[in-house]
């Protein structure tokens, strides 16, 4: 699972409300090479929701020195951009899994592939 | 200025396949809207012919549009064109000459080519047809191997295979401009991929479908019943970032029973990944997920720039979700097995195609589109059938013929405006849902039309169907 993927992932155990950004609890991480593309990372970044992203990348130890908050002008700025590139694309987590910071629910992370589905009592 | 008016004055004809006749105009036209062009043909313009005049468009527009077509052979700049051969030869020498010599002058090498279209002309006729080309300028020589600029005489001489005239209906004369993408539906076969399932779509289609939602390069797609992630092949063929679910965890992991014959398991690497990185696309990859189409893991946002899947129908695969219909008391230390398999019930059609066109509408960005397969039972279809939703435009609507009494539809629809708290209900109460409602109601109508032909499977299917 990358990055870009778990900031726009969130919990839809029933009744949860405050289900984002899903905690990650990893116990394998990778990071895997991925071509440089700066015109899509421009075009994702306004899209992202930068403090989880941070975060996120924070938790797995790829933060870098990626700003709390997002620089003015990034699209000029290509060293920004690849290290925003990085923890997009790039660093993934293999084995672990996302958990409901509300409910506590766990969705198990195999083979880099999350497992969503709730239990036939929770939906 | 004079170019402008020039180039304005130009016309293209594009050579189009003989095959899903239904789904080129809509590819063409959204091909054309990529680049914010309008589609103008001329005033003899069949849809079904295999040939179409175009107006309005210069040529990087025509490389534009072949650089992805899959229905369209080839293009050329129109030079001349008529119904008989001398009418040919009024229309090409009333042809600018200014338009001309760029491609004709002493230094340059050019080769024209015969084409003719339900006729197979002997090498000696083709040969008179070109020599009869002489009051052309040319004032180039003449290379087969490595012509600079490469003109075409067609010849159309109708659809009707047993009824082939002497003499073309049409001719046409121009110079070739760009072929289409006919080779990917080779290239890409399902054949020769790593990777696939029961109902993994064709290439030729899974293509179509990318054009018809008008992916372009760096979009985000995603595809909500994913299976073996055909059509995400064909998304990052074209520049798109890719990602899918499916609730079924084999296909997504790539376990279980091989779909090849003399294969009995899958191999370890078989998965939707390893597809994209046969065809070197790897990078346009973001993930895949176990999930259930029916309870959205997104955050309220516009997230994609198309949404294209083919749902479940329940003919090859089980359309379901989860979910039970008895109140199954939680296990009294509340934690399942991870082994636990969710309990899974019936994802009506009707409910599949409400929850498609709703998570559509909330999570396109505007404009964006949403592409489907709808399936049809034939002898019931109108087209007030097809799902609407306040939010989104019905684009086109292709039909692709199964057999006798079904076919499955290629809806494309486009996002016209943000979702009110209202516009998730408006359409539920729709009676146009009604042919859908039931669990496995198309189903039931695929094999009673079956039935109708032999008989003595009647018993059978009605354990089936229930």
């Amino acid at each position: 699972m990358k990055l870009l993927t778990h900031n726009m992932l969130m919990s839809h155990v029933k009744g949860v409300t405050k289900g984002y950004p899903l905690l990650i609890k990893a116990t394998e991480v990778k990071v895997n090479e991925v071509e440089f593309n700066p015109q899509f990372v421009s075009r994702m970044i306004p899209k992202v929701e930068w403090s989880a992203l941070v975060k996120a990348a924070e938790e797995l130890g790829h933060r870098q020195d990626l700003p709390a908050e997002l620089l003015a002008d990034y699209e000029k700025n290509e060293e920004f951009l690849k290290k925003v590139h990085k923890v997009l694309l790039e660093v993934e987590v293999i084995e672990g899994c996302l958990q409901c910071p509300e409910s506590g629910r766990e969705f198990p992370i195999t083979k880099g592939i999350p497992n969503m589905l709730l239990n036939e009592d929770e939906v | 200025m004079a170019t402008l008016s020039k180039r304005s004055c130009l016309k293209f004809l594009l050579h189009l396949a003989q095959d899903n006749l239904d789904f080129r105009l809509p590819e063409i036209k959204a091909l054309l809207a990529v680049r914010g062009k309008p589609f103008h043909p001329d005033e003899n313009f069949k849809e079904k012919s295999p040939f179409w005049c175009l107006d309005g468009l210069c040529e990087d527009d025509v490389r534009a549009i072949m650089a992805r077509s899959v229905c369209a052979k080839s293009a050329f700049e129109l030079w001349g064109h008529g119904e008989t051969h001398s009418d040919l030869q009024t229309s090409l020498l009333n042809y600018p000459l200014e338009n001309m010599s760029p491609f004709m002058h002493k230094d340059s090498t050019y080769r024209i080519n015969v084409y003719t279209f339900n006729k197979t002309l002997e090498f000696t006729d083709r040969i008179k047809r070109i020599d009869a080309l002489e009051y052309l300028p040319f004032e180039g020589t003449v290379s087969l191997k490595r012509a600079q600029h490469i003109f075409c005489l067609l010849e159309d001489y109708g659809t009707d295979p047993n009824n082939i005239p002497d003499n073309p209906y049409y001719v046409y004369f121009g110079r070739w401009i760009a072929d289409g993408q006919r080779e990917l539906i080779r290239s890409h076969s399902v054949k020769n991929r790593h990777f696939i399932g029961n109902t993994s779509m064709d290439a030729g289609l899974s293509f179509i479908m990318a054009n018809h939602a008008k992916v372009k390069e760096n979009d985000v797609v995603f595809d909500p019943f994913v299976g073996t992630g055909s059509l995400l092949v064909a998304c990052s063929h074209f520049g798109a970032y890719v990602c899918g679910i499916d609730i079924d965890y084999n296909t997504i992991h790539g376990r279980g029973r091989s779909s090849r014959k003399n294969q009995k398991w899958r191999g370890p690497d078989e998965n939707i990944r390893a597809n994209l990185r046969q065809y070197g696309t790897e990078k346009m990859y973001l993930d895949v997920m176990v999930s259930d189409a029916s309870k959205s893991v997104w955050r309220n946002a516009a997230l994609f720039d198309a949404i294209i899947t083919d749902p479940p129908y329940g003919i090859r695969e089980s359309t379901r979700r989860t979910g039970s219909h008895k109140d199954i008391p939680r296990p009294p230390d509340a934690i399942y097995l991870e082994s636990h398999v969710p309990v899974s019930l019936a994802y009506h059609l009707n409910d599949i195609f409400t929850d498609l066109l709703n998570f559509s509408a909330h999570h396109l960005v505007m404009g964006g589109r949403l592409v489907y397969w709808l399936p049809v039972y034939r002898p019931e279809y109108s087209e007030e059938m097809v799902p609407l939703h306040p939010c989104l435009q019905l684009v086109s609507n292709c039909e692709q013929t199964l057999s006798s009494h079904t076919a499955r539809r290629l809806i494309t629809m486009e996002k016209i405006k943000e979702p009110q708290e209202f516009d998730s209900l408006a359409h539920l109460a729709d009676s146009r849902f009604r042919p859908y409602q039931g669990h496995n109601a198309f189903r039931e109508k695929y094999f009673s039309g079956l039935n109708k032909r032999c008989g003595k499977e009647d018993n059978k299917s009605d354990v089936n169907g229930e």
